[in-house]
């Protein structure tokens, strides 16, 4: 089953959408219980940091993501997705995140357009089962003003150039996490989709 | 490279796409689940979909379209035209849509900006400006239009776009009402003005007529993405073609499905 998480905000439609489109049964749900049992659990966004957090903790969804992420259970964050599971962001103040990956979510650097936004090239620096029939430095859809900077670079699995060198994508274990929207990507976006529910061996 | 973007708009009204001149005299251009579908195939960056008629029914409509097209269709789509308040654009984004562009509403109410913002976050809200040249002796100054054109504010087209930033806009949707639907260009003093003044992406909107319009648009008038109706849905240009003029001119740009 894939679990699409819920907690109010997030584009979940063209998640679903896309998911549908590729051949999958997504069930959306805002229950810890529900993305525990799940064999893949995607976590979409789009937002503000700090309300995804507050929202996450209010329905206990901020414990069940740090138990899926600790058993190892297959899990895509998106965006938002992404930002929240580091220790911090500096999204309108200074605001804890869930700390899933040691570093620091930071502002855009000034001097270039602010949200970074549009197709821009990721540049894949590992060899992973999500790039399967994604060439290298093929472009995806963002859409952030503020950006992740892991502690331990070895987490980085794909770069884009925006001002500085940011992580686009991120892996650790059977976690991925992109800044760019695979399901506003186009058909490499919807590969990527296709690429972790294979990986997770979630059947159509 | 960020790359520039080409966005095919489509104006819908009672269901159908149309393309007018000066915002009047309309012509069908055709069915906008199609058009979407086939500008998706074809590699544009993104959508937008203005609902010219802008009445009760037509938003309706304009709820099922964007709900078909976000079926089949995995870029950005923005929608806009007659949403007045946050209830409106919670049911565009809830549809489907990516972003909500407003107009009028947001010059009758400019709170309006900072609360869609505060509410979906500011990528989501994007300001539409139709303005109006109304002095062009080498100190061009330009005039806000609301009211899809029909109604002159008074209100300076720089002072306003500024303004609209600071309250939250993510992006800016710049129409020029003089060039708009004549093919003759866009007006680059006015995008170029826009463009160096704010802080978040310009989508340069009104007047294009060819290719050569379009990269105009991107390098003197330093817009980060271009709209356009007329030369897609005639197909006098495809989105393919357009992109490969750009690119040999140096403009980077996405070519469909890398």
């Amino acid at each position: 089953m894939i679990a699409v998480i819920d907690y109010g905000a997030g584009n979940l439609r063209s998640v679903t959408n896309a998911l549908v489109k590729l051949g999958y049964q997504p069930m959306v749900t805002s229950k810890p219980n529900d993305v525990l049992n799940a064999a893949a659990v995607i976590f979409p966004g789009v937002g503000a940091a700090a309300d995804a957090m507050d929202s996450l903790r209010e329905s206990g969804m901020d414990g069940a993501i740090k138990q899926i992420v600790s058993q190892g259970q297959h899990f895509l964050a998106v965006c938002i997705g992404l930002q929240v599971l580091f220790s911090v962001s500096e999204e309108d103040g200074r605001h804890d995140c869930l700390g899933v990956i040691p570093g620091t979510v930071k502002r855009l650097p000034p001097g270039l357009k602010v949200p970074h936004m549009g197709w821009n090239q990721v540049k894949q620096i590992v060899k992973h089962p999500i790039f399967e029939g994604i060439p290298d430095e093929a472009n995806f859809y963002f859409v952030h003003s503020y950006y992740a900077d892991p502690d331990d670079a070895g987490v980085v699995a794909g770069i884009t150039e925006y001002g500085i060198s940011l992580c686009s994508v991120l892996i650790r274990d059977n976690l991925v996490a992109t800044q760019f929207h695979p399901e506003r990507s186009g058909d490499l976006g919807l590969r990527m989709y296709d690429n972790f529910l294979k990986t997770a061996g979630v059947k159509r | 490279m960020l790359t520039k973007r080409i966005i095919p708009c489509l104006d819908v009204t009672r269901g159908r796409v149309v393309k007018g001149t000066s915002f009047s005299d309309l012509r069908d251009a055709g069915d906008p689940v199609e058009l979407a579908a086939f500008y998706y195939e074809q590699g544009a960056d993104e959508l937008v979909f203005l609902d010219i008629g802008a009445t009760p029914e037509g938003r309706d409509i304009m709820v099922d379209v964007v709900e078909r097209v976000s079926e089949q269709v995995f870029i950005p789509l923005t929608v806009g035209g007659g949403l007045r308040n946050t209830q409106d654009m919670r049911r565009m984004l809830g549809a489907g849509a990516d972003k909500i562009t407003i107009n009028t509403a947001a010059v009758l109410a400019p709170g309006l900006i900072s609360e869609g913002a505060r509410k979906f976050g500011s990528q989501c809200i994007v300001v539409a400006i139709d303005a109006r040249r109304i002095r062009d002796d080498g100190m061009p100054e330009w005039e806000v239009l609301t009211h899809g054109g029909r109604k002159p504010t008074g209100v300076d087209v720089i002072h306003w776009a500024k303004q609209a930033v600071d309250l939250g806009a993510g992006e800016l949707l710049l129409t020029s009402w003089d060039a708009d639907g004549h093919r003759g260009g866009y007006d680059l003093e006015l995008t170029c003005a826009i463009s160096e003044l704010v802080t978040v992406p310009v989508i340069a909107s009104g007047g294009a007529g060819n290719l050569e319009h379009l990269y105009q648009a991107l390098a003197s008038g330093k817009a980060d993405a271009v709209l356009a109706a007329s030369i897609f849905h005639y197909q006098t240009y495809s989105i393919s073609q357009a992109k490969e003029y750009l690119a040999e001119k140096g403009i980077p740009v996405r070519k469909a499905a890398t």
